[in-house]
């Protein structure tokens, strides 16, 4: 059958380079992949095309890029399934990631991320002679974040670091996750109080993208989510070291607030989470306060109890009665 | 000028070893790859790795006699022998940088079977154990700060005098060519399988490494040992694992016969590859086929196993051919997939030899599938060859290292040396468009290397095969590059590499004709049996001053298992 590609191109090598979008005609089989099609072009029409891929079979992580707006790993999205959503099917290079050329982006802040969260087993010394010993099951559980094969495509539609670059992002984030929940590493504590901080664990606003555009079902959303658990469950003190994030106090004053009065008072939650004595963070506030209000966004300033309050006080007593029983 | 006392070219399993090895030790190392390190082929690796564990009842001696029966007697015993006895440690290494190995009830590392050995001694990480040691080796390089050249493609070895000492190479992000001095340089850059159509090897493998060798003088060993995979997947020809039947998957023909029986009786769909391989190829000669192919059945290990251990094959069958393997039989059929030959070294990773017995390129090492120490001889069993990566990958590095505190840098001119590749690149980008597209000329190659030196061969058949890759090359020399760009000319990088795979398909075929017997992968109709008398050597090749192919020949070395009828 014929496809019709739409190609987002970058030449650096012209004297004042301009992306560009180009269409091919391309005789293509029915269960042909973005890639094989892409390969096609690049083999027979058009030597100047430059991609990165190497295995066909979704492992080597070199072939993200977006499609029709969305990232995949070009080796596994089928062309036709792409094709039916409208005629052309759009493919750009990965976002959140400088373009060198065509559908090659600069990793080199992927890789920087990577680097930042001390990605390597740092366990109990000296070493066993033998293995260290795990049970079977934490080691299933981590083979699907192993699974990860650094493709970038999180990253790509990440919608945090579309805004905010010193995000640590999906990918590094999930990797943290692996050692944390690897029973063999043992500097829990140092890790959660580092992805506690600034760009860490708590910037994540849940959007879901990096879920469903992984290829390799890692899921870094929920690994992060899994991340602020274990956080949560360590108690990791805010404030007590430079940078600290303030996810964890953020988790228990709104917890706290909610089952007072059966719903969020905002301005208390800032001020409670910050904590009403850390007048630079509060007057650092000020701005975006102002900023708000001029919008009118401003939160009512008086918070009743919700009618029947009583019942939500009652689950949120049940719930701590639970988590003290687990935590015996 | 960049300089280190070790430099490995490849970042792949043996590559990444190896640099960890040196950096360990305190030496100045680098590694340079033409892609990410984790975009490396070590990832396809999907079964396991083998090491025979003393206190799992398992014996190194055994691990080695398989190993040696699975090679056909080819393979050379001493390195066998060192490969088996230094596999435990090598694993309780990998377990200790923090490898997810699977485990047994009580916490400790769980095996599971696989081809051509009689005991369960592959350890394992689901389908994915190449990725999960690929992953983990580059957490360590990480962590060492190993200094790592990303994306550089090496265009030629520098030599003077028959030592190397460096490499010139061109930055794909600038298209910068820059010569990297070194007292020591590791090849470590993979196989060849891009040589053949269709093939289980990602785009990357193109043998770089064996043809630079090859042209500054280095002989490449037993060429003609080219594994042959009994389950790739039909169309894309990606690798489903061995490990499927070791967990006991059937392989059956259009008839549902579980036609192993006629073949290999005992071991069954267990047999080593080259076994099934030939196996699967009669039936389908026989009509036994659907479309071609025959089946590889999952299904009666249920839903759950498949998706604990096996739950990367299903993910690519379902994507590339549309096929659930807990509900239907995947069609596959044997497809290229291995180099057992390569660029000849010792048992530590040495491409010369210094007592002088045979001439290699001093300063020069290989570790992995580039490399033939000879571990796999005549066909390699599933599993060894990461272990192969990891054990010859450390070995150069100590060698190399040794030899790195011996010797000074060669002196060279930078400029003379960099010109000459620049005017190299060059050449091919003059080229008008009269000529044929690099992918066309692969094609023309592969295709011939598929059909000349499939799964059986003939004089005949191998002639043609050679003809037509001779005839590729003359065309080759007119090739159209059509980006004349600087910035990640990746066309040129794929005409560079095509010209790497036209040396190793030239000596495959050479040395296919030149065995005239049938031993492992390499069988022959018309020399259809194996032949001690007169085979029981390898054959080396290189390249001579006028382009020329010179055979040299070297004794096996064999030390306690003398040849016998090799029986499954």
């Amino acid at each position: 059958m014929q496809a019709t590609i739409s190609v987002r191109r970058f030449n650096p090598d012209e004297e004042a380079p301009k992306s560009y979008d180009q269409e091919y005609q391309v005789e293509v089989d029915e269960n042909f992949t973005v890639l094989d099609t892409l390969i096609k072009v690049r083999e027979e029409m058009d030597g100047s095309l430059a991609l990165r891929c190497s295995c066909r079979a979704s492992i080597c992580g070199s072939c993200a890029m977006r499609v029709n707006g969305h990232a995949v790993l070009a080796c596994k999205a089928r062309l036709s399934k792409h094709v039916s959503e409208g005629g052309t099917v759009r493919i750009e290079p990965m976002g959140n990631q400088p373009v060198i050329k065509d559908l090659i982006v600069d990793m080199n802040p992927f890789w920087d991320k990577i680097r930042a969260v001390e990605p390597y087993m740092q366990p109990s010394l000296p070493e066993p002679e033998a293995e260290y010993l795990a049970p079977n099951d934490v080691m299933l559980q981590l083979v699907d974040v192993m699974g990860c094969i650094m493709c970038g495509a999180c990253v790509s539609d990440c919608t945090v670091l579309e805004i905010d670059k010193n995000f640590l992002g999906p990918a590094a984030l999930a990797k943290a996750y692996r050692f944390v929940a690897d029973t063999r590493d043992i500097e829990d504590d140092k890790r959660l109080k580092m992805y506690n901080a600034y760009g860490g664990m708590w910037d994540c606003t849940r959007c879901g993208e990096c879920v469903t555009v992984c290829p390799k079902s890692v899921a870094p959303m929920d690994r992060i989510m899994a991340l602020r658990e274990k956080a949560i469950e360590a108690k990791i003190p805010t404030g007590s070291y430079d940078g600290a994030g303030y996810g964890y106090r953020h988790s228990i004053v709104f917890e706290e607030l909610v089952s007072h009065s059966g719903r969020l008072n905002e301005t208390k939650l800032v001020v409670k989470t910050l904590g009403i004595f850390n007048l630079p963070k509060l007057i650092a506030l000020i701005p975006i306060a102002m900023n708000a209000a001029f919008r009118r966004k401003i939160p009512p300033l008086l918070h009743p109890a919700i009618p029947g309050v009583g019942q939500v006080r009652r689950i949120a007593s049940r719930i701590n009665a639970i988590k003290k029983e687990a935590a015996k | 000028m960049y300089s280190h006392d070790v430099l490995v070219l490849g970042a792949g399993l043996a590559g990444m070893r190896a640099a960890l090895e040196a950096s360990k030790s305190g030496a100045n190392v680098a590694m340079l790859s033409k892609v990410y390190p984790v975009r490396s082929h070590s990832n396809a690796a999907q079964g396991g790795i083998n090491a025979a564990l003393t206190d799992r009842g398992d014996d190194w001696h055994e691990h080695a006699y398989d190993t040696v029966k699975g090679s056909d007697f080819l393979g050379d015993q001493d390195a066998i022998e060192i490969m088996c006895q230094e596999a435990g440690q090598e694993l309780i290494n990998l377990e200790h940088m923090g490898v997810i190995f699977n485990r047994d009830e009580e916490g400790h590392l769980g095996t599971r079977a696989f081809g051509g050995q009689r005991k369960a001694r592959t350890f394992f990480v689901a389908d994915i154990t190449g990725q999960a040691i690929l992953h983990v080796m580059f957490e360590q390089i990480l962590k060492y700060n190993v200094r790592v050249y990303d994306e550089w493609y090496a265009t030629t070895l520098i030599m003077d005098n028959g030592r190397c000492g460096g490499i010139v190479a061109m930055e794909m992000r600038t298209g910068d060519i820059q010569a990297i001095r070194a007292k020591a340089t590791i090849l470590a850059t993979g196989g060849s399988g891009r040589v053949f159509e269709p093939s289980t090897n990602a785009l990357i493998c193109s043998g770089d490494g064996m043809a630079l060798a090859y042209r500054a003088g280095a002989p490449l060993m037993d060429m003609e040992m080219v594994q042959y995979h009994p389950t790739t997947l039909k169309g894309s020809g990606v690798l489903l694992t061995e490990g499927a039947r070791g967990e006991g998957a059937y392989l059956i023909n259009s008839k549902g016969e579980r036609f192993m029986e006629k073949y290999a009786p005992n071991m069954m769909e267990l047999a080593s590859r080259d076994v099934v391989s030939r196996a699967e190829t009669l039936e389908i000669a026989e009509g036994n086929d659907i479309d071609g192919c025959v089946l590889l059945d999952c299904r009666h290990l249920g839903t759950a196993k498949i998706m604990e251990r096996l739950s990367y094959i299903h993910e690519i069958s379902l994507d590339l051919a549309g096929v659930d393997i807990t509900k239907d039989p995947v069609p596959i059929r044997p497809g290229v997939h291995y180099q057992m030959g390569g660029i000849k070294t010792d048992i530590d990773g040495r491409c010369w030899d210094p007592s002088g017995a045979w001439k290699g390129v001093e300063g020069l090492f290989a570790a992995g599938e580039t490399a033939c120490v000879s571990v796999h001889g005549g066909n390699r069993l599933g599993a060894n060859s990461l272990l192969d990566t990891v054990i010859f990958g450390r070995r150069s590095a100590i060698g190399a290292m040794d030899y790195a505190s011996q010797n000074s840098y060669l002196n060279f001119s930078e400029n003379e040396w960099v010109n000459g590749e620049k005017a190299k690149l060059q050449g091919f980008l003059d080229n008008d468009a009269s000529g044929d597209l690099v992918a066309k000329l692969r094609m023309d190659m592969a295709v011939a290397m598929d059909k000349g030196l499939g799964v059986y061969r003939t004089e005949e058949g191998m002639q043609e095969a050679l003809q037509a890759v001779q005839g590729v090359r003359e065309r080759f020399k007119k090739v159209v590059v059509q980006d004349k760009g600087k910035v990640f000319n990746t066309n040129l990088i794929f005409a560079l590499e095509l010209g790497c795979m036209l040396d190793c398909a030239e000596t495959i075929a050479i040395g296919g004709i030149e065995r005239k017997e049938s031993r492992g992968a390499h069988s022959r109709t018309d020399y259809d049996t194996r032949d001690d008398e007169n085979w029981m050597k390898h054959i080396l090749l290189r390249q001579g001053d006028g382009g020329e192919v010179t055979k040299e020949y070297m004794p096996i070395v064999v030390t306690q298992w003398q040849p016998e009828e090799r029986k499954y």
